[in-house]
């Protein structure tokens, strides 16, 4: 099948500075697709670069089939985006944020009603609907955004960070709405500094930083190639590094210490004597592919 | 310049849209709007065309609260529309974030623009209503040619929209206006032939006033209300459009470059 989306070295130059270096990939319709990256690394510029708001300056972008350059229109009009921030039009209610946005895409009125009753009762927000949109809560908002992103019945939806700020439940309450939307046949790109998000929802996945993609695949594949499978995470501090290193390899961060390695068994029978060191035992998963990748350096910018 | 995108912009119903958006705002907010709509009019009518008009008698042939109401009219269209184009498209433009929302549709800045000026010369007609009901009630207008007056406001507001989006547009933040209105609006308010006629004005000073586009408006509002023919009406309509084709591309061009980045 045909990918929803094919990018061939696709690349974006400010004078003096280079968002996104060089990049392509193919996004497979029906999946869900990750963009991972510190800040900075290029995955909104990306996502901009998708619905025509940031003209490329190199390479080739297709969705649908239609080149963004000159169908970008046509190619909006299949899309929802939910933004990194709620732009909620704070003037309007609820229900009107949707009827207004659903006017943007000359949706006929007979048709709007129906959608906007259904979709108040996707995103829980029925008993809100006549509720100014400021005296929502943060994942009230969210849910109305992800709402609104859907009244043009996309075929994509394209999420730019969609649960940073948020509380544990809300997160989860976006979360399972999304395999929802995704169990419904519709193709989702999120971007996301999440590590844990981006393995829930994500089909494959992308790790991009300067401008760059690093690796792509399913978030089992990235960790299989890249990181040893179990992870012994150590804090304290270690009288015999040496002795450890050689039974593992350990990343130091400050006092605490990443031990991977195939076979635990003979770290574990050492820490066991070691009373004053609190360990915790895991597998690993994509943040240790992630911080792997992209390194620890603190990213301000 | 370089990095600019220069492309004539096209107009389509979507602008609608975007117009039609606007004015479910202003309905909610409409108790404010009229008490603003009436208030000032009235008050400059009553105050400088009654208090000053004592003294004046008449000015150009004609007593002086028709001479003020008419130029009011005018100047009160260019201030409704730079309002609107500067305050709130900017709100809508840079912290509100509103037109990124509208962006992710299919519309394009061409769109959103084009709606915002047509607002803009709505809500000129609104004010230039008002102002039409306070003058006619106190006696100033003697025609009903007076009704032309409202699609010579909506093309003054119209006119008048596409720089203030420009400043929109180059903003910084909202301090920034301030350099419009006292550099542009209150000099085009006070010289444009409002308050007197222009021809009192040293020779120099008229050739620079006849460039600006509030004197052109004041001068096919002025015979509108006062019942008297208009004079070289294609000049003056022809001056307004044409600040409102250049305003509306270089308006289109500069939020391009500040949006689509």
């Amino acid at each position: 099948m045909q990918p929803i989306v094919r990018a061939r070295h696709l690349q974006k130059h400010f004078p003096g500075f280079t968002a996104v270096k060089d990049v392509s990939f193919d996004i497979p319709r029906g999946q869900c697709f990750g963009f991972l990256g510190p800040n900075g690394a290029g995955k909104t510029t990306t996502l901009r670069m998708l619905l025509g708001l940031s003209p490329s300056t190199g390479g080739e972008l297709t969705l649908f089939d239609l080149d963004i350059r000159s169908h970008a229109r046509d190619i909006r009009r299949r899309i929802g985006v939910v933004p990194q921030q709620d732009n909620l039009d704070p003037d309007f209610t609820v229900r009107e944020n949707l009827q207004i946005y659903a006017s943007y895409f000359a949706i006929p009125a007979s048709e709007v009603k129906s959608r906007i009753t259904s979709l108040l009762e996707f995103a829980a927000l029925s008993d809100r609907a006549d509720a100014k949109t400021n005296h929502l809560s943060g994942g009230m908002q969210r849910r109305l955004t992800i709402a609104r992103a859907l009244i043009n019945d996309p075929e994509l939806v394209i999420l730019d960070e969609p649960t940073t700020g948020l509380d544990p439940q809300a997160r989860h309450v976006i979360w399972a709405k999304l395999n929802e939307l995704r169990e419904r046949g519709k193709t989702l790109i999120l971007t996301s500094h999440y590590m844990e998000e981006a393995e829930r929802l994500c089909d494959e996945l992308v790790i991009m930083d300067h401008g760059e993609i690093l690796d792509q695949g399913t978030p089992a594949e990235l960790i299989r190639r890249h990181v040893e499978p179990e992870v012994i995470e150590i804090r304290g501090m270690l009288s015999d590094s040496r002795e450890i290193e050689q039974l593992c390899r350990v990343e130091h961060i400050g006092r605490s210490h990443y031990c991977y390695t195939h076979n635990p068994r003979p770290l574990l029978d050492h820490l066991q004597h070691q009373h004053e060191l609190v360990f915790l035992h895991r597998p690993a998963g994509l943040e240790d592919v992630f911080l792997n990748l992209t390194g620890r350096a603190l990213r301000d910018i | 310049m370089s990095g600019m995108n220069w492309q004539l912009p096209l107009i389509r119903r979507g602008s609608l849209t975007i117009w039609r958006r606007n004015i479910l705002v202003w309905r909610k907010l409409i108790g404010p709007a009229i008490v603003m709509n009436f208030g000032e009019p009235a008050l400059y009518l009553l105050g400088l065309g009654f208090g000053l008009g004592f003294f004046i008698g008449e000015m150009a042939n004609m007593p002086y609260l028709t001479f003020l109401a008419s130029g009011i009219i005018a100047s009160t269209a260019m201030t409704t529309a730079s309002f609107e184009g500067m305050y709130s498209v900017y709100t809508r433009m840079v912290p509100q974030n509103t037109y990124e929302a509208i962006l992710t549709t299919p519309l394009d800045i061409d769109d959103i623009l084009a709606g915002e000026m047509l607002w803009c010369g709505t809500k000129s007609i609104f004010s230039g209503i008002a102002i039409l009901l306070v003058a006619t009630l106190l006696g100033a207008v003697h025609s009903w040619h007076a009704l032309w007056t409202i699609p010579v406001v909506f093309l003054t507001g119209l006119c008048f929209a596409g720089p203030a989006i420009i400043m929109s547009a180059l903003s910084p933040g909202y301090d920034f206006f301030n350099y419009y209105f006292v550099l542009a609006v209150t000099p085009m308010f006070i010289m444009c032939g409002v308050f007197y006629p222009i021809s009192t004005l040293p020779e120099v000073m008229q050739s620079i006033v006849y460039i600006l586009p509030l004197t052109h408006a004041v001068e096919l509002t002025r015979p509108l209300i006062a019942g008297n023919p208009v004079e070289n009406p294609l000049l003056h309509i022809g001056v307004l459009a044409t600040y409102t084709l250049i305003g509306y591309y270089l308006a289109v061009v500069l939020t391009r470059k500040r949006l689509i980045v």
